[in-house]
């Protein structure tokens, strides 16, 4: 748990220094946002049904060049190495940086939900359930896509490497998350949404398991 | 009455790629010496501190560091060696202080500013404590890294190329750094091509040539590395 705060901490105060970059990232989310909007038109009713979609993917293309930069500080001059060497231990280093992603990328998801309102028309009122499906989803997407940075972070063609790993991983994560977010949009007749928060939240159990079980494999030699 | 062994290895190898790095190198340092480690660029004095601070492992061979197997107890081994690397395991966007508070947070250690500013003292960059590493020089970042590995209170510290990017104040700051250490009983593992300075500083030498150890005795007989010829491995201050 020591490791964990720490890690943490050490993370938050990177991402503080670097928040130039992280409105880069949110101006890339929203310019995808945009781009998708001109590819259905002006016909409200589809930007409407299509809205969770895209919102979702572009999260996912903007958390790829967030979970890439979380490592890129540690590749400079192998500061992970030299915490490695301390020794701190592995899963407080991974559970550290994969909370710290987890927040960036939450934080991300609802700067966007305002762009996807103005642009898809697409607004609810059940606030509290859209704050936990992006909660859920950005969980699903931040404990994998936290382990896949470390794994490609050491290669040469990280840029390329990490959305060709992650993405399937995630098709899961993006299609639960989507339905939940529709269902939030569009309306929810059936009661559909609590299955799928629930398929999110164990999405997100496995991978945050499976990460720390298999983070210390990836970053020792 | 002998000294106890601080660090024994036997016959390690390892490799990159196709290319054998080290070959069956073999040796042992007995507690509280001053060990300089020479050889050409690309002999493998790196590579060797690297497998003995646990940040590498060897393909073959083993390594036993206060008795403890590399392999088997990789964190107690952690717990009593550090490693002053090539690369200086700063974080550029943090300043000198934080980047000390980070490793005194994981290390169980007082983070707080009073703890760490006479840390810097030591390293002559207290005045630039507030300052972030990415504004520094190749020699303050050294500096920096160098208070970093104090910061550890190990009982074998490897060094490679202490000396790398320090102006002649710093190499001064080296020499006294390694005397406290010797003082305070650490062993000592330092890589450098600094011939004379070694040989006066440390009382036992490692020639390494092609990844072969050629040479494991005193300094006084100790050889010049191989195409040395005294002109490139000045001494600097």
């Amino acid at each position: 748990m020591k490791d964990l705060l720490a890690a943490l901490r050490k993370d938050l105060l990177l991402q503080w220094r670097g928040r130039a970059q992280v409105i880069a990232i949110f101006a890339f989310g929203a310019a995808a946002l945009l781009l998708f909007s001109f590819a259905i038109g002006p016909d409200s009713a589809a930007l409407r049904e299509h809205a969770a979609g895209f919102l979702w993917l572009g999260l996912l293309l903007a958390s790829t060049l967030a979970l890439a930069e979380s490592f890129e500080r540690e590749m400079e001059e192998q500061a992970l190495e030299g915490l490695l060497l301390l020794p701190a231990s592995t899963r407080g280093l991974y559970y550290g940086k994969a909370i710290a992603n987890w927040a960036h990328l939450a934080l991300l998801g609802i700067a966007l939900v305002p762009v996807m309102v103005v642009l898809y028309d697409a607004a609810t009122l059940r606030l509290v359930s859209l704050l936990g499906v992006i909660l859920l989803g950005t969980a699903g997407l931040s404990a994998p896509g936290t382990l896949y940075a470390a794994m490609t972070s050491q290669t040469r063609a990280r840029q390329t490497l990490l959305p060709l790993l992650l993405f399937p991983l995630v098709v899961p994560v993006l299609l639960a998350a989507v339905k939940a977010t529709s269902l939030l949009i569009l309306g929810d007749p059936m009661g559909q949404l609590r299955p799928w928060t629930t398929l999110l939240a164990a999405f997100a159990v496995i991978h945050w398991s499976i990460g720390g079980l298999l983070f210390g494999r990836v970053v020792e030699d | 009455m002998s000294r106890m062994i601080a660090v024994a290895a036997a016959g390690i190898c390892r490799r990159y790629g196709r290319r054998w790095a080290l070959t069956d190198v073999s040796f042992e340092v007995p507690e509280g010496a001053l060990v300089m480690v020479t050889g050409r660029n690309g002999s493998g004095k790196s590579t060797l501190l690297r497998v003995l601070a646990t940040a590498i492992r060897a393909d073959r061979g083993t390594v036993r560091i206060l008795d403890l197997d590399v392999r088997a107890d990789r964190d107690s081994v952690r717990r009593k060696v550090a490693l002053l690397g090539h690369r200086t395991h700063l974080y550029e966007p943090l300043t000198a202080l934080e980047n000390l508070a980070v490793r005194a947070r994981f290390l169980g250690a007082d983070p707080a500013r009073g703890a760490l500013l006479p840390r810097l003292e030591q390293v002559g960059l207290a005045d630039r404590a507030d300052d972030l590493v990415q504004a520094f020089s190749a020699g303050m970042r050294q500096r920096l890294a160098l208070a970093s590995v104090l910061q550890q209170q190990a009982r074998v510290v490897l060094l490679d190329e202490p000396y790398g990017h320090l102006d002649p104040p710093g190499f001064l700051l080296v020499d006294g750094l390694l005397q406290r250490l010797r003082r305070k009983g650490a062993t000592v593992l330092m890589a450098t091509h600094l011939v004379t300075r070694g040989r006066n500083l440390c009382d036992r030498g490692l020639v390494l040539e092609a990844g072969r150890l050629t040479y494991a005795g005193a300094t006084a007989q100790m050889p010049e590395p191989a195409g040395a010829d005294g002109a490139g491995f000045a001494e600097g201050a």
